[in-house]
This record gives C-alpha cells, sequence and structure tokens, in this order.
C-alpha cells in the first residue's frame, strides 16, 4: 500500500477534490476525517467530476435502530454542528480496479462520531457504471455545508499482488 | 459581503493544492442538494416515526389479547 496524497485542510472548503489520481495502482483506498459546519453531515462523492454513474446501497445503525437507503452518491455521514464540539467522524473508501474499462464497484464504512447515546455507522456498497477509469474523487457535504479546517484526507493506491499472505488480484 | 464558498482541489500526480471558487454550476448543485438534503431527512423522521408508532400499536393490541411483556418481546415486536 503506497501513499499518494494526503491532505488536512488549513481551512474550512466545501469540497475535497483529489484529482490526476495515477492509473499505475490495482486499487485505491480512501481515508477521510471530517467534520461539516452544518447540522446534516451527509456526504456526497462525486466520480471524474460527475455525480452520473453513481449508485449506492447503505446500512445505518444510530446504536437504537437499523435501516437501509438507495442513494446515488450518498455515502453516509461525518460529524456535524449538532454533535459534541471538535469531533471528527472518519471513514474509508475501498475501489477495487480503479482503472479498469468496466463498471467499478466500491465499498465503505463510515462513522459519525458524537459523545452521546446516538451516533451513527454506516456501511456502503457503491457502484460506479462506467467505463472510465477513475482518475478523481471529489468529497462534499450533502447539506450544502464546508468541511471545517483539519478535516483531512489520504489516499492509498494498491498493487496487486502477494504480500505477508494478503493477495490483492 | 457575500461569502466566497471554495473548495480544495489536489493534484495527485504533482502534490499541488489549488483552493478555486465554486462555479455557478457547483453552486446551484449545493443547493438543491440542500433542499433534497431537507425533503430527505424529513422524509426518514416520518417514516421513523410511523415506525414506531405502528410498532407501539402493535404491542398495545397483543397486550389487549393478553401477552405478558416478555411474551410479546419474545415475538420481536
Amino acid at each position: 500500500m503506497t501513499l499518494i496524497q494526503h491532505i488536512e485542510l488549513g481551512s474550512a472548503q466545501a469540497n475535497i477534490t483529489l484529482s490526476s489520481i495515477p492509473q499505475t495502482y490495482t486499487d485505491l483506498y480512501l481515508l477521510f476525517s471530517g467534520r461539516v459546519s452544518v447540522t446534516d453531515g451527509g456526504l456526497r462523492l462525486r466520480v471524474n467530476g460527475s455525480t452520473a454513474n453513481l449508485s449506492t446501497r447503505l446500512l445505518y445503525g444510530n446504536g437504537s435502530s437499523a435501516t437501509s437507503a438507495t442513494d446515488t452518491t450518498y455515502i453516509g455521514t461525518v460529524s456535524d454542528s449538532n454533535t459534541t464540539a471538535n469531533t471528527f467522524g472518519n471513514g474509508s473508501l475501498y475501489f477495487p480496479n480503479y482503472a479498469s474499462s468496466t463498471a467499478k464497484s466500491f465499498s465503505g464504512e463510515i462513522v459519525h462520531e458524537n459523545n452521546a447515546t446516538s451516533a451513527v455507522q454506516w456501511v456502503t456498497a457503491g457502484l460506479y457504471n462506467s467505463s472510465t477509469a477513475i482518475t478523481s474523487l471529489e468529497l462534499f457535504n450533502a447539506g450544502s455545508g464546508n468541511f471545517v479546517q483539519y478535516s483531512s484526507a489520504t489516499l492509498y493506491g494498491i498493487l496487486k499482488g502477494t504480500s505477508n499472505g494478503v493477495t490483492v488480484s | 459581503m457575500t461569502e466566497i464558498i471554495t473548495k480544495l482541489i489536489v493534484d495527485c500526480t504533482t502534490g499541488e493544492q489549488t483552493i478555486v471558487p465554486l462555479t455557478e454550476e457547483e453552486l446551484a448543485e449545493r443547493e438543491a442538494m440542500r433542499f433534497q438534503a431537507e425533503a430527505d431527512r424529513a422524509q426518514r423522521e416520518a417514516d421513523e416515526l410511523a415506525k414506531a408508532e405502528a410498532k407501539a400499536s402493535a404491542q398495545a393490541k397483543l397486550a389487549a389479547l393478553g401477552l405478558t411483556e416478555a411474551e410479546i418481546a419474545a415475538l420481536g415486536a
């Protein structure tokens, strides 16, 4: 697993875009830590500068109930202005075979941190139904908020092969 | 003064980081998504309330039939 890029916001930003992603890896692994400035911590994904050709299936649990949902670009929630001050949600998205010329699936896990009875966890299965290789990934808030300062994103590239008993193909 | 909303673009090949204002199209999309998010949240809350009310109603009917709380819980209701 090779670090491609790590960023930490020095000021609030509406979107975080990782562009010109090298096409030299097999899979991509995006980790992020975020908090948004509004009451809706929903996160959406844009691939290659567009929300087209995306679909997601989500499982959601908040400590007392669980449900599921279908969406196009929604991937879960991070901490928001209603959650405990200075807490950040975090999550990951994994994109196998991101440079392939067939439809690309992805998976995600996100937690929405909150020092209270209710905190939220999301599990996401997604599809980018396009033959175009993934060259950019963009995270943005569903509720028109900004990512606050110190939100961060880290992108790793993973090469196929076997290492320490783990195989990526 | 109008707030200028910006985004961070990171070139993963060069490492260059650029902060640019959102385009008019992006601002319009952002506004549309805000309305949609509010509608979705309202719908989700209404669904959860309806589900909770249905559950309470079902539990009350089972209790009226003579089931104990333990028996109702055993049914998963």
